[in-house]
């Protein structure tokens, strides 16, 4: 039978506020235990809260962002229950009025079509504590830094139909929050956690099957391998007879697996109710108004304009505008060296490459955009061809120099553009291959063809790749053919 | 000393006739020697409250005049108290002292105020007879073998045994108005959000408020005062200027439209505190008010809305209470769920249990709206009631309960027929309007109380209604013999 997969995301963003998102304590990650927890952190009886209005505004540029609708007033709920690192007993959370509804996001496949993925629903609620297992000797610890943290869960519809586009939205999302500067996306540290709802139906059934949710997944590689396991495990099940039940599960990626965390009997009745210590939220048009004024270009805008200012296409548009520190890097080079085309492909090929096996950050990036504008400026003018434009920019990376030109200045990379030298250097070449010279020229046209080849190497070779490889060819052909 | 009137020893602080030093030890000791009879303290602070008298007194030798410098109170037990032990009348709480002042005792500190310690209530604020209480039953002074009334049945007790001339109370459906009605005091519970909710342990949020406790109307005005204002780290609370209560007092009632609801005299209601009620009216006529009839058609249904509202919100704020970061915890817990469940079985009492289980049922999948929801809708109605009423009336008038003090362990089997007090009370809680209580005379003996209700923001006009009140009368000036 050939099965379709149904993904639903629900991501929680940690937004960058400040402060806590009910009480003055700061968000710093990593702080000693329970240093940045206040009298309403630690749910000291009689404490109340007071909503961070920064919490809001960056709700709303989300919802502002995905074309969302925000309601008038928005509501803060309690979901009830006991767990030792939630201090009051409850989450402070929103169920039936959420302050961002209905929107939507497009996200780029790898083939380069656009696919729109539903959002419903954006709300904000505190994080909680965590419970630390161990140094307490058969006990457990409290830390209460992170209770109070202000978070958006950011609901999507089961638009989501592989595991590849699951990862492509939640890089979206990434990309998003991080170009609206209210999460800093670090999902090592959980600024970004996702929780995948996983279920298969055969194909062309209208019907969604029982889905099971993965909790927590905290990387793009293992959300992805997540969602393939689950949806493996599923087909393997109900092919085998069996059945799928609502469920929650963990994936654990050292061992590439999910297992049952709890079933939908043992789950919680959270009797959500409106937080009677905290009064609706009213969000006025005007607000909203001078927020939208204020958003920054945001991806498809980006993506839009990089294809129509600069030629390029879709794919490569999406690429170079998923992150803001990519797309702004891209820019700063083709600023600098007027060709965009050259400035996308050096990006995205060797500093991507560079980038990648290092483990670095776009920010983090060895080469600056002025130092790669520099040197695509040097392949442009024909100071130096694409071959020695690698060494150059390995050279950059490596800090051989502060410039391209500098590093082609020292090293003596130069392209040799004097004919009268590349001539004579051409000569030494053939009198050193007389013997090929010979059967170059009784060959017939076809075989010439393949034999140039070798020619236009050792010549290359010769000269150390600083002959420009288009005079070496008119020359030799001249030279071959006389 | 202790026959003073709160308003009396502000007057007799500013005017040297004695110290803050002497009266606070004067009325220690008479703390001392009295309170065995009645257990209206849970803790006394007596060198904590010397230590605060003497820098009164050294203020005031400094020239400094705030207006209740040296004046002696003391605070229900769920207001937050730094370094001292605040229990709200809970062995869950039997040990836990507070690491920051409530808003209510912070202003009332500014204001020069010295507290001598921390009174009884019902366990959690959730009792109309002060029986529920982890430290014993309160008595009240008018007949030790009767209740004083509830929740703020310590602050009722010691005030009107002048063991204090006033007291804070707090009123989630009636726990200051019912108490002072019982025991022949003023009380008055303002506005919801007129008084700071910062500190004071919540019973159910959306209906608790903090209000004064005294003898006259005056020094409840006094007290509120310094007690009400807008404070930044309550969201509730209303940002919009206190009036002078001091300066209203003295407005003549010429002109006053008093609204008497039907409802409120109907079957229930002892006929002998009817007589009363309408004793209070004629003054009141005489003193220049007209009367109304007016009807608030949904009364009968605000006892169970407040039953299914106030637990529901007390299940979830008591949900801190779980042994894990203050309070009591069980011994010897076996794993996490013992911990949970025995630490709450063992720290609350039958009542906060009771109101625990009913409020975690009315908000459970399948039950919310047809409890839950039912119930705000009530209250929506209830509130609409007095609005429109407050169209054609300024205050509304009634009895505070429908019965005298009843005799310690009366009601203990029969919760429903304690909850039934509180039907004059909670609709004031409900709507949100100011209410107060204040004496009315005597039956066999006891204490009767009257009941005002407000508009919105109308504190300022209840307490001059009742000061001009007590200006022709003297039933507020009766002392319980023996105290």
């Amino acid at each position: 039978m050939q099965w379709e997969t149904v993904i639903g995301l629900e991501i929680h963003a940690q937004l960058s506020t400040q402060s806590k998102i009910f009480s003055a304590s700061a968000t710093t990650f990593g702080a000693e235990p329970n240093t940045q927890a206040s009298l309403v952190d630690l749910g000291m009886p009689g404490t109340l809260p007071v909503l961070n209005e920064e919490a809001v505004r960056m709700a709303c540029q989300f919802g502002l962002a995905i074309d969302a609708d925000i309601a008038e007033r928005n509501v803060f709920a309690r979901k009830n229950y006991f767990y030792p690192d939630l201090p009051k007993g409850y989450q402070t959370s929103q169920m039936d009025h959420p302050i961002v509804g209905k929107g939507f996001l497009d996200i780029t496949l790898e083939d380069g079509t656009v696919k729109r993925i539903g959002i419903t629903r954006a709300h904000l609620e505190e994080d909680a504590g965590k419970s630390l297992h161990e140094d307490f000797h058969g006990m457990s610890g409290i830390d209460l830094n992170r209770a109070g943290t202000p978070l958006l869960e950011i609901v999507s519809e089961p638009d989501i139909r592989s595991a590849k586009e699951a990862v492509a939205y939640v890089k979206a999302i990434h990309a998003l929050v991080r170009y609206l500067g209210i999460c800093d996306g670090n999902m090592a540290e959980g600024s970004l956690r996702c929780d995948c709802n996983v279920s298969v139906r055969p194909k062309g059934q209208e019907a969604f099957g029982t889905r099971a949710e993965i909790k927590n997944v905290n990387s793009f590689r293992f959300i992805e391998k997540a969602i393939n396991h689950e949806v493996q495990r599923q087909i393997e099940l109900i092919e085998d007879g069996g059945k799928v039940v609502q469920e929650t599960r963990l994936y654990d990626p050292n061992k590439d697996q999910t297992r049952s965390m709890r079933s939908k009997e043992e789950a919680n009745d959270y009797r959500y109710f409106p937080c009677p210590d905290l009064l609706p939220v009213v969000i006025e048009q005007s607000f909203l108004d001078d927020l939208r004024s204020k958003l920054p270009e945001l991806p498809p805008q980006k993506r839009e304009r990089f294809e129509s200012q600069f030629g390029l296409s879709t794919y490569d548009a999406s690429v170079l505008s998923a992150s803001r520190e990519l797309a702004d890097y891209f820019e700063a080079v083709e600023k600098t060296c007027g060709d965009a085309k050259l400035s996308a492909n050096w990006v995205m090929g060797e500093l991507s490459s560079l980038l990648n096996k290092e483990g670095l950050e776009i920010e983090q990036s060895p080469v600056s955009a002025e130092q790669l504008g520099g040197m695509i400026l040097r392949i442009k003018d024909n100071t130096i061809s694409g071959k020695i434009a690698k060494m150059v920019f390995e050279a950059l990376a490596a800090g051989e120099g502060s410039s391209a030109d500098e590093v082609i200045e020292k090293k003596g990379l130069k392209q040799v553009t004097d004919s009268g030298a590349i001539e004579k250097m051409l000569d030494e070449v053939l009198a050193a291959n007389a013997e090929q010279v010979e059967q170059y020229r009784a060959s017939d046209e076809a075989k010439r063809g393949k034999m140039f080849g070798f020619f236009v190497g050792q010549a290359m070779k010769a000269s150390k790749g600083k002959a420009n490889p288009g005079q070496v060819n008119e020359l030799l052909k001249k030279k071959l053919e006389g | 000393m202790h026959q003073l009137t709160l308003a009396e020893i502000v007057r007799g602080l500013q005017d040297k006739q004695f110290s803050s030093e002497e009266l606070t030890g004067a009325l220690l000791a008479r703390i001392a020697d009295v309170d065995t009879r009645l257990n209206s303290f849970i803790s006394v602070t007596g060198d904590l409250a010397i230590a605060d008298a003497k820098a009164a007194d050294a203020r005031r030798a400094k020239g400094e005049s705030d207006p209740l410098l040296g004046a002696p109170i003391a605070h229900k037990d769920l207001f937050c108290t730094e370094g001292v032990l605040t229990t709200c009348g809970s062995k869950i709480l039997h040990n836990f002292k507070a690491p920051y002042d409530a808003t209510v005792v912070a202003k009332l500190k500014e204001a020069g105020a010295v507290s001598l310690g921390k009174l009884n209530m019902d366990e959690f604020a959730m009792g109309s007879a002060n029986e529920s209480s982890h430290f014993g039953p309160v008595k009240n002074p008018w007949d030790t073998e009767r209740v004083p009334g509830g929740s703020s049945g310590g602050s009722a007790a010691a005030v009107a045994a002048r063991l204090i001339p006033a007291a804070t109370g707090t009123d989630t459906g009636g726990s200051i108005r019912q108490p002072a009605a019982l025991t022949n005091l003023t009380g008055i519970k303002p506005t919801y959000g007129r008084v700071s909710r910062w500190g004071m342990i919540a019973y159910a949020s959306s209906l608790d408020q903090g209000g004064p406790m005294a003898r006259t109307a005056e020094d409840c005005a006094l007290l509120l005062g310094a007690m009400a204002g807008f404070d930044p780290k309550d969201s509730t609370s209303i940002d919009q200027p206190v009036d002078d209560y001091l300066a209203v007092l003295a407005q003549p009632l010429a002109g006053l439209r008093i609204g008497l609801p039907k409802e409120y005299f109907g079957a229930g209601l002892d006929p002998r505190i009817a007589d009363k009620v309408m004793a209070v009216v004629e003054e009141l006529k005489k003193l220049g008010a007209t009367v109304k009839d007016i009807s608030l058609p949904n009364l009968q249904h605000a006892i169970p809305a407040y039953y299914v509202i106030a637990p529901a919100e007390a299940s979830s704020n008591l949900s801190r209470f779980d042994g894990v970061r203050f309070g009591y915890r069980c011994e010897d817990p076996k794993d996490l769920m013992d911990l949970y469940k025995r630490s709450r079985a063992e720290g609350f009492g039958d009542e906060v249990k009771r109101r625990i289980m009913v409020g975690t049922y009315a908000l459970s999948a399948g039950y919310y709206d047809a409890y839950y929801l039912k119930a705000q809708k009530i209250r929506r109605l209830i509130k609409n009631d007095f609005v429109s009423a407050f169209e054609g009336v300024d205050v509304i008038l009634g009895p505070t309960t429908p019965n005298l003090a009843w005799k310690l362990g009366e009601k203990g089997g029969d919760p429903v027929s304690a909850y039934l007090e509180d039907i004059y009370t909670i609709t004031a809680n409900l709507a949100g309007i100011p209410g107060l209580s204040m004496p009315a005379g005597f039956v066999d003996g006891l204490p009767v109380g009257v009941q005002l209700l407000g508009n919105y923001f109308q504190e300022g006009r209840l307490l001059n209604v009742a000061h001009q009140y007590q200006q022709v009368t003297d039933w507020h000036q009766q002392a319980p013999s023996g105290f």
